[in-house]
């Protein structure tokens, strides 16, 4: 008892009280608060899927079915997942343009905020692939350039190219170029699989190695412009083409000239 | 005589005296060349092959041409630490660690397309003049050898750096060597020592490329320079050139001169583009693995229409006795180009046998005036487009919004429908114009000039054309069809019918022409005009 007492008439004693003291009711407070920040988020959540819902309604239901349940011409979008529907919104391919064989890349019909209620009230039919959060996505800091290459080389390269710059598939489609496109929506094309690319889940690669499959394909991009002008980075084709006009063209000339008389 | 003059004279009495080159000098120095624009694309190929010798050995000095796995720590961020082979790291380091590498790679490349391209129009202007004609034949045929030699010299080269590209293209070789019946499989062991890609191919293919092919080469192009030092330049037919004489300036001082100065300018357009267009961007493709593979794996252009043929192929292969015979492969890949390239060493013979014209010719013909001859190359050019064309076909389709199927079915109805078309569109052109100059030389230049005539008629003034441009269109000789009769004097059917009348049919084919302007029709015109 004598040794508490003392304690108690400490110097330190007030203050030390004093820290306890806020530390617990700010304790208190932080999950008092979250629990109601979460009933809050319920609330808006329901709000919001209403939302994407009615968008829903008038943009895309005519061909994906009023209950997102497919139709003659569209495929059904119960657990596709947000992922699916940001990528496919957010760069412009949903709603297609015309019905031809492959939705291609356009300015987007809807904003950020209306993508997300769309990916909302889809997510909410049935669970499927989340948008990838800024933790996945981190490219500057994390992932290796030189293993994403090597991915990219084995899993990407046969249809986008050895450079990113796309390539032709059969009947019509293609595999766009990846020249300019957001981190998201790379990750979000590998964990869905849209159009004619296979899905490549996190079992096949793992999200460390799809961040590094973007950071190549950023360096790629940031590229400088080595040994002269590109020629588009498609091979050999260009190549053949630019020596058999510039460059067999500027010989000819050349021989014209030197062959003519002297006047 | 000045200090200088005998100084002069004294270095080359000496060297004369020692080598008794003076006499051979002066015959040779004064030799006449002819002039004409197209004379000079031989000498692109030529200074082209220089500059590749220069630019080659310059490359040699760094590249390793290994296959030990190596890890890569040079100085290009995307592929620090990968596993590769050492041909690949060593062109990497030539690309970013030796100075001047990579613009000496890149005119090495650059001089190998132009070498092939300059090659090709020589083949096209020495075709459509007819300049392989007797005494030439032995000349047209190492041309085409080295045609053929280009072409595979230019892909193991593109083959040796080891990367993604090169690999795939060295995969496709594979594969048409395997499709030989019967012997492909071993063959393909041999070539690879065992299964592909193995560790021998690069080393082998660099002693290939570095040592043998340009070896061959330079015999090769030291004797077709030599005959034509020998049988002397043909020539365009003009006032006061003969099949005897040759017409032009001598090689001292005038030809030294423009052919020196035009050595320094192939060379400067290759520097050019080396220095502006990046080729080849090995760092780019990456180590070849053979797991992988990119979109648009292309040739380089000279091999771009062999590539075009496999890939309209129809898959037709045939099992029989457990061996596997891929005709998608074999025909396109291996009897297409024999047949090619044979067809081509052949063809002057084969003209001279149609029409039976065994002279000597140093004059050469105006492409319209052998409409048979023009409308085969034509046909023969328009087979190699459209097969060129469909070697980049996946290029063109994302490029033009088509898709590959469309290009591949183009190709393929193209390939047997647009040649015979060209073919007679050129004839029908060459015989026009023959009409044309038919006209030019009757009834003169037409001047634009209309006047009225006294009764109201308008007549345009016709102005004649000028003696020299009269003897220019009128100066080539028409052949008259070769008529084998069926039956010789006695009445005796000859032997070799059916060869006899193809002959026949072949050699009236080449005889066809407008009948060119004779010295009388113009006299008996002269009264109208």
């Amino acid at each position: 008892m004598k040794r508490l007492s003392r304690l108690r008439r400490h110097r330190a004693a007030g203050p030390i009280l004093l820290i306890f003291a806020l530390f617990t009711i700010g304790t208190t407070f932080q999950v008092a608060s979250a629990v109601n920040n979460e009933s809050t988020s319920i609330a808006d959540r329901a709000v919001t899927i209403e939302e994407g819902k009615q968008i829903f309604l008038k943009g895309c239901s005519s061909c994906h079915g009023l209950n997102a349940e497919g139709g003659q011409i569209a495929p059904s979008l119960i657990g596709v997942g947000a992922a699916s529907v940001d990528f496919q919104v957010a760069t412009g391919r949903m709603p297609m343009a015309d019905m031809s064989v492959q939705a291609m890349r356009k300015d987007p019909v809807y904003n950020a905020e209306q993508v997300h209620a769309l990916a909302t009230y889809v997510a909410s039919l049935a669970p499927g692939p989340q948008v990838p959060g800024e933790e996945l996505l981190n490219y500057e800091r994390d992932g290796s350039v030189a293993e994403g290459g090597e991915l990219f080389r084995t899993n990407c390269a046969m249809c986008h190219n050895f450079a990113a710059q796309g390539g032709a598939l059969t009947q019509g489609k293609y595999a766009p170029t990846l020249m300019g496109v957001e981190p998201r929506h790379i990750y979000e094309a590998m964990v869905t699989g849209p159009q004619s690319m296979p899905v490549f889940s996190d079992k096949t690669i793992t999200p460390e190695e799809k961040l590094s499959i973007i950071k190549w394909i950023k360096s790629a991009e940031a590229e400088p412009q080595l040994g002269g002008a590109a020629l588009g980075r498609v091979g050999p084709v260009t190549e053949g083409l630019l020596v058999w006009t510039l460059g067999i063209g500027l010989l000819i000339g050349v021989a014209v000239w030197l062959a003519m008389k002297a006047r | 005589m000045t200090a200088r003059e005998r100084i002069a004279g004294n270095v080359a009495g000496y060297v004369d005296d020692r080598t008794g080159a003076a006499k051979w000098m002066k015959k040779n120095l004064t030799k006449v060349f002819p002039d004409h624009w197209s004379f000079l694309l031989g000498e692109i190929c030529l200074y082209s092959f220089v500059i590749l010798l220069l630019s080659g050995t310059f490359l040699t000095f760094w590249f390793d041409p290994s296959m030990r796995e190596v890890v890569y720590e040079g100085s290009y961020e995307p592929l620090k630490g990968l596993e590769m082979s050492a041909a690949y790291a060593s062109t990497l380091d030539i690309s970013f660690e030796v100075r001047g590498g990579l613009l000496m790679r890149q005119i090495h490349h650059w001089a190998a397309l132009i070498f092939m391209v300059g090659i090709v129009v020589h083949l096209m202007r020495v075709y459509f003049t007819g300049a392989f004609r007797k005494p030439r034949e032995f000349n047209w045929i190492i041309g085409v050898g080295l045609l053929t030699l280009g072409i595979v010299e230019g892909f193991l080269g593109y083959s040796l750096p080891d990367d993604l590209l090169s690999g795939t293209g060295i995969r496709i070789a594979e594969a048409i060597i395997q499709a030989l019946p019967l012997v492909g499989s071993y063959l393909a062991f041999f070539a690879f020592d065992g299964a592909f890609p193995g560790t021998a191919f690069i080393p082998r293919i660099y002693t290939v490329h570095v040592l043998l092919l340009p070896g061959i080469f330079l015999a090769l192009i030291t004797v077709h320079l030599m005959l034509v030092w020998y049988q002397k330049h043909t020539q365009f037919p003009g006032p006061g050139r003969t099949e005897k004489n040759v017409v032009g300036y001598p090689l001292m001082p005038v030809y030294m001169a423009k052919a020196g100065g035009f050595f320094f300018i192939v060379f400067g357009v290759t520097a050019f583009l080396g220095a502006v267009a990046s080729i080849n961007p090995i760092w780019l493709y990456g180590p070849y693995t053979p797991g992988q593979v990119s979109a648009g794996s292309q040739p380089d252009w000279y091999m771009g229409w062999l590539d075009g043929l496999v890939r309209m192929a129809p898959p037709i292969e045939t099992h029989a006795l457990g061996h596997t015979i891929s005709w998608n492969i074999l025909i396109p890949g291996l009897i297409l180009p024999g047949i090619m390239f044979t067809g081509l060493a052949l063809y002057p013979f084969i003209e001279s046998w149609a029409t039976g014209d065994k002279r000597e010719h140093h004059l050469l013909d105006r492409p319209r005036n052998t409409p048979n001859r023009t409308a085969i190359g034509v046909m023969a050019l328009t087979f190699t487009l459209v097969s060129l064309i469909n070697g980049g076909n996946d290029i063109i389709a994302t490029t033009f919004h088509l898709t590959i199927n469309q290009m591949m079915w183009f190709s393929r109805i193209a390939i047997i429908v647009l040649p015979p078309i060209a073919f007679i569109i050129t004839k029908r052109l060459c015989l026009s114009l023959q009409r044309a100059d038919r006209d030019l030389v009757l009834h003169g230049r037409e001047t634009g000039r209309l006047v009225r005539m006294p009764s109201g008629e308008f007549v345009e003034v016709h102005e004649p054309i000028s003696a020299e441009k009269a003897w220019l269109l009128t100066s080539h000789e028409q052949l008259a069809p070769l008529e084998l009769p069926e039956h010789d004097a006695s009445g005796v059917r000859r032997a070799g019918l059916i060869k006899n009348k193809i002959r026949n049919r072949v050699s009236r084919a080449a005889a066809v022409a407008v009948p060119k302007a004779t010295e009388t029709e113009r006299r008996e015109l002269e009264g109208h005009h």
